[in-house]
């Protein structure tokens, strides 16, 4: 049967959300489903992966891929390439995949698309749709000279299928092959947030210069907090130097896909919106009722944000609570 | 040292993207071209690397159709760089083909240190070229570079990666640096260096010449759409204690965000 290949991520030992909604697709394809584990903890992640339709797991859990490694990590991944041929390879368009599966696409001759917001298997097709220019526009993208596709999926574009924790599946473990590495990673600074990145994040809440001075952010904290939410920032702020580069969204910053944006006293300048047009719903707070983003949200809010993003954290409390 | 760029031209991000009546692609009059804005933190790192150890040269190196995109060429020269190579290419090779392309040239012009690339275009945001070169030249790599110091025969950089976390990595031998925000400012080329730029060499090679052929792509793109519509914004109306309760509701019952 023809295989589809779905590359894992996971942290703290579960599988991270882009994992479950490409695991869903690829059961729902009819092929044949094969996760790739690798990583501290990979046997037992694997088991998850069971559960969300992978029929067969190819684990590694060497202690050289404790951090990412370019170099380790796309050795490795050509190998099982090479070994297996499958027809398509699945991944979520994270910082990780995007840096790896470009060296192994050109080491395996496969062909590689990132970012793509549509993806159909339907009778055994292979569908994929991506954004370009920024979302202006989009396209269907066809692959040709290569026998393996290699598709990585933004995320928050597929639905997750309930768990069936009474399936099971077959793992078989692979090595890390031994090389002269060019490449080492010295040290890894972990963020100091809690928060999902704001490339995985189901909600995102956002300032701009509306915002006044860098302590305001802590308004927009208590908001996130009470949804559970991500905390974005525009250009303008990150050049003032309120807030690190990490939180930039738009243009040169962040491309987001949440289900919910709101943005908090932001103008939204093209380059801002060119970052947050793939978001579900987008939420405008702004004093300035010719605020261009205005034009662009679904629903607006014309009001001195001091005022109104206290309110609605009591009002979400209220609700959610 | 011996220092390669890799630059894009992609359209201005104000530029207005309209498809051609077949929606075979887009239609690029009135488009304005323009320097990637990361390639742009490429060079200048380059250019900064250059004015630290004398007797070190820049290449920029860009592919695409000659007529326009020689003007990147002599953008990156305006900046400092000591000289240019076209790779004349129809528009929109895929990224396989660009990167063998860009590999190719870099392998046959000799020994270097370091090449220089952003950390994607922002017209495909597809983050392949650059990692496909080093992998076409066996060197190691590091996109999303927020930081770099170079010593001796390696670099050491800083990159970020999700959630705020920042890794630092030291890259041994020649090696490829996707560029990100953070890693400088880039300058503006002045009018002594638009005038010196049109002296400086600029190399141009033809796909043919490098035995290479379109037909070999891996991707290509077809039906062209436009984003629809959204749906009129929707102002909410009342005093501020009403219209945050409707918001609420409206995420809640009717968007079904919450």
């Amino acid at each position: 049967m023809v295989s589809v290949f779905v590359f894992c991520e996971f942290q703290h030992g579960q599988l991270k959300k882009g994992a479950l909604e490409l695991l869903g697709a690829a059961s729902q394809s009819g092929r044949h489903v094969v996760s790739v584990v690798l990583g501290p903890e990979a046997p037992t992640v694997a088991f998850q992966t069971f559960h969300y339709g992978a029929q067969k797991a190819l684990v590694c859990d060497s202690k050289d891929l404790a951090l990412y490694n370019s170099e380790i990590y796309a050795n490795l991944l050509s190998l099982i390439i090479s070994e297996h041929k499958p027809e398509l390879v699945l991944a979520s368009s994270s910082v990780l995949a995007r840096d790896l599966f470009p060296r192994v696409a050109a080491r395996t001759d496969s062909a590689y698309t990132s970012d793509c917001t549509e993806l159909n298997l339907k009778d055994g097709g292979l569908h994929v749709r991506r954004p370009l220019y920024s979302g202006k526009c989009s396209a269907s993208v066809n692959f040709k000279n290569c026998t393996t596709k290699l598709v990585l999926m933004k995320q928050n574009q597929l639905p997750i299928f309930a768990a069936d924790v009474t399936k099971t599946g077959e793992i078989v473990t692979i090595k890390v092959p031994s090389s002269d590495l060019k490449t080492l990673v010295k040290k890894v600074v972990m963020g100091t947030s809690e928060k999902l990145d704001l490339t995985e994040a189901n909600i995102i809440v956002s300032g701009g210069r509306g915002l006044k001075e860098p302590g305001n952010f802590s308004l927009l904290e208590a908001l996130a907090d009470t949804l559970g939410a991500s905390v974005g920032a525009s250009r303008a702020v990150v050049d003032a130097g309120w807030v690190p580069h990490g939180m930039q969204v738009g243009q040169t910053g962040k491309t987001v896909n949440p289900s919910l944006y709101i943005a908090v006293g932001i103008s939204g300048a093209i380059q801002h919106m060119a970052g947050i047009m793939s978001s579900k719903v987008i939420v405008a707070i702004n004093k300035d009722p010719e605020a261009p983003i205005f034009q662009k949200a679904t629903f607006g809010i014309v009001g001195d944000l001091f005022e109104v993003v206290p309110l609605l954290t009591a009002e979400f409390k209220r609700t959610l609570s | 040292m011996k220092i390669f760029v890799c630059v894009k031209q992609v359209p201005d991000t104000e530029s207005k993207i309209r498809l051609k009546s077949d929606s075979s692609g887009i239609d690029e009059t009135g488009i304005k071209w323009v320097l990637n804005p990361y390639d742009e933190f490429g060079l200048e790192e380059a250019l900064k690397l250059k004015e630290s150890l004398p007797g070190s040269s820049v290449t920029v190196l860009s592919l695409g159709p000659k007529k326009r995109v020689v003007d990147a060429i002599r953008t990156a020269l305006a900046m400092g760089a000591d000289d240019g190579i076209l790779i004349d290419a129809p528009e929109f090779i895929d990224g396989y083909l660009t990167a063998k392309a860009l590999a190719k040239v870099i392998a046959a012009e000799g020994p270097f240190d370091l090449i220089f690339t952003g950390k994607l275009a922002i017209d495909s945001n597809n983050s392949f070229v650059s990692q496909a070169i080093a992998e076409a030249l066996s060197i190691p790599h590091a996109t999303v570079v927020s930081k770099l110091v170079h010593e001796g025969t390696s670099a050491t950089v800083e990159r970020e990666t999700e959630g705020g976390t920042r890794e630092v990595i030291q890259l041994k031998g020649p090696c490829l640096i996707g560029a990100n925000k953070g890693l400088n400012t880039p300058r503006y080329a002045n009018l002594p260096g638009i005038i010196k730029a049109k002296k400086k060499p600029v190399k141009e090679i033809s796909l043919s010449e490098l035995e290479l052929e379109v037909e070999a792509q891996r991707v290509s793109f077809s039906s062209f759409l436009l984003p629809a519509e959204k749906a009129t914004t929707k102002i909410l109306q009342g005093d501020m204690n009403t219209q945050v309760a409707e918001l609420v509701q409206l995420l809640k019952n009717e968007s079904k965000v919450l």
